[in-house]
């Protein structure tokens, strides 16, 4: 279990074999990596910075992380999420969720995706090619893709 | 008998609410009428027009207490740190 905010990159097989070093019970990784494109909806973009709520930020993913260790019986868990300024093909978030069958794991890291981006406190702005800047805009299906848990 | 005292709190601010105010936080003093987060919005817009633009739009600037998620009725009691901000686009 972990929660880290970070301007640094990350390393996914590295995360990974820190989390499952001398594990023997998990029998199922699933990773989620979400990277900053080249483009908002036909818009170029080339930069994305990312401003968070220091210690907020931190509170809420271990809380999402707790639900989702309270929903699934996860051997392990972790949410990287980046800050700062990043470019196109840079990483931004990273979610491990591990778990001794698949079903579990995979449940559990688009639980953790969809309740991280409907509450963590981050927000984007993205700089276009000629220097415009634009705060991004909360998009609806986010905060429908976290409500569709509550059902479940 | 009770004893009134003057409540001071943190705000904060993030993203385009900072940029419209323009500061990331301040220390005030809560007027004593100011019961919750709408009451604190509402008193906000009476401050000058950056505060009016950054809450012209009603409902859209979310708020959190001592760093929890809060709806605009909720009481703002014994916080010390409140914060608003846009709706939130991490991920």
């Amino acid at each position: 279990m972990g929660v880290k905010v970070q301007d640094e990159d990350f390393d996914v097989a590295a995360e990974v074999a820190v989390l499952t070093a001398q594990r023997t019970d998990i029998g199922a990784i699933v990773t989620f990596t979400g990277r900053v494109r080249d483009d908002d909806q036909g818009r170029p973009i080339a930069s994305m910075t990312l401003e968070h709520y220091p210690g907020m930020t931190e509170t809420e993913l271990a809380r999402i992380e707790a639900e989702a260790a309270a929903r699934w019986p996860l051997q392990a868990s972790l949410i990287i999420h980046r800050t700062g300024k990043l470019s196109p093909g840079d990483n931004i978030v990273l979610v491990i969720a591990a778990s001794a069958h698949r079903q579990a794991a995979f449940e559990a890291a688009g639980f953790l995706m969809d309740y991280l981006k409907a509450s963590a406190p981050f927000w984007k702005k993205e700089t276009g090619p000629a220097g415009e800047s634009s705060w991004v805009e909360a998009r609806e299906n986010d905060e429908t893709a976290a409500e569709r848990w509550r059902s479940t | 008998m009770s004893i009134v005292r003057p409540r001071q709190v943190k705000l904060l601010y993030f993203a385009w609410v900072r940029e419209k105010i323009g500061r990331g936080s301040e220390e005030i003093t809560l007027p004593d009428d100011i019961a919750t987060v709408a009451d604190l919005v509402a008193w906000l817009k009476t401050r000058g027009p950056e505060f009016s633009e950054a809450f012209a739009r009603p409902n859209v600037v979310r708020a959190a207490l001592d760093k929890a998620h809060v709806k605009p009725d909720a009481p703002i009691a014994e916080a010390r740190e409140i914060a608003f901000f846009p709706p939130v686009t991490g991920g």
